[in-house]
């Protein structure tokens, strides 16, 4: 109350507010005016902590917001917030009066414009195709003539009545239909679960799994493809064992489903022509097979046929081989009787040729004649042996032995060896007187070399006890001397008992 | 020839071996007991092809789901 007895100062009239009554009525005042709003705006930083709520900051060239997205609005985005990314984000906003700090509280955020979904594709289908799902091994063969056809789209519009209609066309095939939302927030979750469903079918159960799938979806703007671009649907396409065929948009859209699809066709009639064969081309064509089959085999048997009877013509009869050989048996045949009785004959002869030579009477004869040539022989070798003893007997008595002839042999022989003597003792001789007159000339030239001519000179020859002195040394250390002189040898002091030995004078050795 | 029976063949390997046994027949160098067992091969294999052929049946229905998007059963779908 002291309030109204203060006395205000003049422009001092305005309220006074606690912080708190400020912070409060800040908030009211935020809070009601901008309980829905949009924002478009950069992520800056995101942080996730444990908590799983995503605290961010939406920004421009001059100005920052801080937001958060609760954890239980985090799980439904279908897109999650990256650094970078344009968005619109949509919340209400609020403040924070503890720190003074306002923020925005997300409850949905979107990227802004196709640049940043097209730049959010092109980052998602790195990331698949690094993980290896657009890899061409991945791929698994479609299905020649498919029994049941799974189709995941829209159950009413043109898409499904196009495929069935082509289908009709073609061949026609049981077709399940699986209807999902093929745009909106919707359709990723649906399309992923009917890709999901079909697979987890069980082949010939109450609801029969389709051994092939196509999903497709007319042709739209990107927002309207984009649920075919989410991370889901390239996941279950790229996870089904049911080989898919994907027909989104027209020909010129390309969604990530493509990517993974084990085939894309450019539109769903495109895909329903991929799906099954011409039922009518099939059957003319088995109609071919058919008409072949029974022709080559028809063929192959008249061509054996054909073959049969040229071989059997070429066939020479069994008469024409064997009348040759008959011929000669015959005439072999006829001949053999002759043949056998003729040779019979002709043996009897030679042996008859050969016995009429061998008669008793012919062997006396030649013993006969045996007998006499060795009579006549016997009658000539005693004659013949006399004859022969004869004639050694003169050659003998021819020969004579005469010892005159060896008496001149011995006187020759003796003559000889006088000779020889004579020779020899004449050879003696002249040697003896040789040598003799050597020696005289050699004793003559010994006597000019002896020391005994150098003692005549006035030299004498000093002797100790072992021979000859020639050092003063050993002079005195002797115990007797001799002195040799040209005349005579003189001692000097104590000789030795033994008479010393007279120095033997070099001498020439015997002759004899 | 494959150790399928032909009665289990799907169409696209009955159609290729019944390529096959035809054009070994046209050849005509297989022994002629062989021929005429590659003959009935072959006509076996024909009819199991014009089978699948008949079996041009159109039927079409939609999945029904329930509330989790499971697969519940079909209805027929008309007028398409």
């Amino acid at each position: 109350m002291s309030d109204l007895i203060d006395d205000a100062a003049p422009g001092m009239n305005a309220p006074e507010f606690s912080v708190t009554e400020i912070s409060g009525a800040i908030k009211r005042m935020i809070e009601g005016e901008f309980s829905h709003v949009r924002i478009k705006g950069e992520v800056g930083r995101v942080s996730r902590p444990r908590s799983g709520h995503i605290y961010l900051d939406l920004k421009d060239d001059r100005a920052v917001i801080s937001g958060v997205i609760w954890k239980g609005v985090s799980a439904r985005l279908a897109t999650q917030p990256e650094e970078g990314m344009e968005v619109v984000a949509t919340g209400r906003l609020t403040t924070f009066p503890g720190q003074s700090k306002y923020q925005i509280v997300i409850e949905d955020i979107k990227p802004a414009g196709v640049g940043a979904l097209m730049a959010m594709l092109e980052k998602r289908k790195k990331m698949l195709e690094a993980e290896g799902l657009f890899a061409p091994e991945h791929k698994r063969p479609i299905p020649y003539l498919p029994e049941i056809i799974g189709v995941v789209t829209s159950p009413s519009g043109a898409v499904i009545r196009d495929i069935l209609h082509r289908l009709r066309d073609r061949f026609p095939r049981k077709v399940l239909i699986w209807p999902v939302a093929v745009q909106g927030e919707r359709c990723a979750p649906e399309v992923a679960a009917a890709i999901r469903g079909f697979n987890a079918l069980t082949p010939g159960g109450a609801l029969p799994r389709p051994d092939l799938l196509i999903v497709a979806r007319g042709g739209g703007s990107i927002e309207d493809l984009w649920g075919f671009n989410e991370e889901v649907v390239a996941r279950a396409a790229a996870e089904s064992d049911i080989p898919l065929i994907s027909a989104v948009g027209h020909e010129t859209d390309t969604t990530l489903i493509d990517y993974v699809s084990d085939r894309r066709a450019p539109t769903p009639t495109a895909a329903a022509e991929m799906a099954v064969p011409v039922r009518l081309e099939l059957l003319a064509w088995l109609d071919g097979q058919g008409g072949r089959l029974v022709q080559s085999l028809a063929g192959g048997i008249s061509q054996r046929g054909q073959r049969l009877r040229d071989l059997s013509r070429a066939l020479p009869r069994a008469e024409a081989l064997v009348e040759g050989p008959r011929q000669r048996l015959d005439t072999w045949g006829d001949r053999l009787p002759v043949a056998l009785e003729r040779g019979v004959q002709r043996r009897r002869v030679a042996l008859s040729e050969v016995s009429s030579g061998l008669q008793i009477s012919g062997l006396r004869r030649s013993l006969r004649n045996e007998k006499m040539r060795v009579e006549q022989m016997g009658a000539r070798l005693s004659p013949a042996l006399l004859r022969g003893v004869g004639w050694k007997a003169e050659r003998v008595a021819a020969v004579k032995l005469s010892p005159r002839m060896i008496e001149r042999d011995i006187t020759d022989k003796k003559q000889r060896v006088a000779d020889m003597f004579r020779r020899l003792s004449e050879a003696g001789a002249r040697q003896i007187l040789e040598l003799e007159k050597r020696l005289e000339a050699t004793d003559r030239l010994r006597e000019t070399l002896s020391y005994k001519a150098t003692l005549a000179r006035g030299y004498a020859v000093v002797r100790g006890d072992a021979g000859v002195v020639t050092t003063k040394a050993e002079a005195a250390s002797a115990t007797g001397l001799e002195i040799e002189f040209a005349d005579g040898r003189m001692k000097i002091g104590a000789g030795r008992k033994n008479a010393p030995s007279k120095p033997k004078p070099p001498e020439q050795g015997s002759l004899f | 020839m494959s150790d399928t029976p032909v009665e289990e063949m799907t169409f696209e390997q009955a159609m290729a071996e019944l390529e096959q046994v035809v054009g070994q027949l046209e050849r005509g160098d297989v022994a002629l007991d062989d021929s005429i067992k590659l003959y009935e091969r072959g006509a076996a294999l024909k009819k199991r092809c014009e089978k699948k052929l008949k079996e041009a049946e159109e039927k079409v229905a939609a999945i029904t789901t329930d509330g989790d998007g499971n697969a519940t059963g079909t209805k027929p779908v008309e007028g398409m």
